[in-house]
């Protein structure tokens, strides 16, 4: 069954992507195929493989507690495009009451 | 973030629970607490960045992994493991072989990854119960997760210029999610069953679990049905909760607010509701954006946990004496209203147990444990607990001196016995010497040495107040014997 123009823009909300209008059929199309491909893998027979989250063939990896040097602050923010007293300065997200 | 009912999905409408207006009876009242702790950790849950103190500077303790950077791989902390597997055990919770995390997705600035590290279907520990008093509250699972960072709002209505400042000191340090079933029927019940798992934690060393500095944040969910009704209500769940009176307070507010908008016709609507402290009432915190559709899935960076049968055997082993078990034994010794106090904290059952051990005498321990301790929180040794207590006892001091002498001894550290001896307190016992006094007493209170005499057995108190205002190291039993004698 193909997305409808909904829940394309509901995921796009989702990933907080920002889509143009007429966008919604061309990814309603594309994403489409690609469940409808996920439909086909579920025809495949299942039944005596066991559940699997995780391909690689190690368990547990723990790590002691021990203290690492963080960044300093100035390394933390290098990357952002704004900040301010130490601080990631974002765009407002408080909603309005 | 919520997760209350990630394996339980409960009804949105409500079905017969609280069914609008025409009910004129009783309201039951239903919570469930969700509660989250940090554990006692030097580091964060899956890198080696410190656990900041509250007033480090913003982003001075963060790394490429809990900022969020590509191309970095999470590892577990195997403390937060064993605080939670060790949390779980002392809630009598099942131990599943395998769990796993998963990735719980949602855009917010608090969190860098664009998703956190939680469990969803695979938790650490599922089915457990916790005794509050007479109620077995079932616990349905204790899980391990991140913490976000914190974010701070700023600007002004007026101009609509809003921004965030955003703190990731906080992002990715390690939490227990404890999730009870919806088991508590008052507001009592809940603040209790909190400060129980409070105690609890302490107790096994796996939280400092401080509710005023977010080591402890209880997230109870609200619901309210007939009187007799199987059928769960439309629930609210409450957050921003800072203590134990405020988790009293709110509730008390929501389960009101529910009855009025149910009785007055309306329904209640499902929703996260914020608690003010400042005006003491909760209000819709309802947002399009915050949408719940999370999209959980297998956090791919890390493998799965297989949980040792050995280890978990040996942090069952290594548990101490858990607090309903201690709380059973000092209830043989002491009143309830004691218990109650001394039982609830670890370091004082510890100093009344030991001070008791070392031949003090119980009942006027618990007494100033109860009055004097655990007020001031001012713990000293048990030894000199037990000195102290014993110099009380055989009346060679007071209790104002016995009071300051605790109170030098916690400060300075010295013994008891010596800050006795130095200030020369001792007790005045001597008959004679107290005659004089006594006799004085009666002299200069006439009036209330008539009345007492008249029967007004009340008036001895004014004559003991002056007693000891003349005579502060008099010892009150003997002085009584004496006014009473005299006044005969």
């Amino acid at each position: 069954m193909p997305l409808s123009k909904d829940e394309v823009r509901h995921v796009a909300m989702l990933a907080r992507l920002g889509l143009e209008p007429g966008d919604e059929d061309f990814y309603a199309d594309q994403l489409s195929g690609i469940l409808e491909h996920i439909d086909r893998l579920q025809q495949v027979d299942t039944d005596d493989i066991p559940p699997t989250a995780q391909v690689v063939e190690i368990a547990s990896r723990l790590r002691d507690d021990e203290p690492r040097p963080s960044l300093t602050q100035e390394e933390a923010l290098a990357n952002a495009p704004a900040s301010v007293d130490g601080f990631f300065r974002v765009p407002a997200i408080q909603e309005e009451t | 973030m919520s997760s209350g009912q990630d394996n339980a999905p409960t009804p949105s409408v409500p079905r017969g629970g609280a069914a609008p207006g025409e009910w004129g009876g009783e309201w039951e009242v239903v919570i469930g607490v969700e509660v989250h702790v940090q554990p006692k950790t030097l580091t964060k849950m899956f890198c080696g960045c410190g656990v900041a103190p509250l007033n480090a500077p913003p982003n001075t303790h963060v790394c490429e992994v809990c900022l969020g950077l590509p191309g970095v791989l999470p590892v577990p902390n195997r403390a937060a493991v064993e605080a939670c597997l060790k949390t779980a055990l002392a809630l009598n919770c099942e131990i599943p072989r395998h769990t796993k995390f998963d990735r719980k997705n949602y855009m917010y600035p608090d969190l860098p990854k664009g998703y956190q590290i939680s469990q969803y279907d695979l938790p650490m520990s599922i089915n457990g119960f916790l005794e509050v008093g007479t109620r077995k509250v079932r616990i349905r699972r204790v899980h391990l997760e991140e913490d976000t960072g914190k974010l701070i709002h700023a600007g002004d209505k007026l101009h609509r210029a809003w921004e965030s400042f955003v703190d990731l000191n906080r992002a990715g340090v390690p939490l227990m999610e404890i999730v009870s079933e919806p088991d508590l029927r008052s507001a009592d019940e809940a603040r209790d069953y909190a400060m129980e798992l409070r105690t609890l934690l302490r107790t096994i060393g796996a939280s400092e679990a401080d509710m005023e500095k977010g080591q402890l944040r209880a997230e109870p969910n609200i619901s309210i049905r007939r009187a007799g009704a199987d059928e769960l209500g439309v629930k609210t769940e409450l957050k921003n909760i800072n203590s134990f009176r405020a988790l009293h307070r709110a509730i008390l507010y929501e389960v009101d607010r529910q009855r009025q908008v149910v009785e007055s016709g309306g329904a209640v609507v499902q929703e996260t509701r914020g608690w003010s402290e400042a005006e003491q009432r909760t209000f819709s915190q309802r947002s399009k954006e915050f949408a719940e559709d999370y999209r959980y899935f297998p956090e791919p960076d890390l493998p799965p946990l297989e949980l040792d049968r050995a280890w978990v055997e040996e942090l069952r082993a290594a548990l101490p004496e858990l607090p309903s078990v201690r709380r059973a034994r000092l209830l043989e010794q002491l009143p309830a209203t004691h218990v109650a106090i001394i039982g609830a904290d670890r370091e004082l059952a510890d100093l009344y147990e030991t001070a008791v051990a070392r031949g003090a005498p119980p009942a006027s321990t618990a007494n100033w444990i109860v009055n004097e301790v655990a007020p001031s929180g001012k713990l000293l040794s048990p030894e000199s607990l037990a000195e102290l207590m014993k110099l009380m006892h055989d009346g060679s001091v007071t209790r104002d001196q016995a009071r300051e002498a605790y109170l030098e001894a916690v400060e300075t550290g010295r013994t008891p016995a010596e800050i006795v001896a130095e200030h020369g307190y001792a007790q005045v016992s001597d008959e004679s010497e107290l005659r004089v006094i006594a006799e004085a007493v009666i002299d200069a209170n006439p009036q209330a040495a008539t009345d007492y005499r008249a029967g007004k057995k009340q008036a001895m108190q004014a004559l003991m107040a002056d007693l000891r205002k003349r005579a502060p190291q008099a010892n009150p039993r003997v002085a009584s014997e004496l006014l009473l004698r005299l006044l005969a």
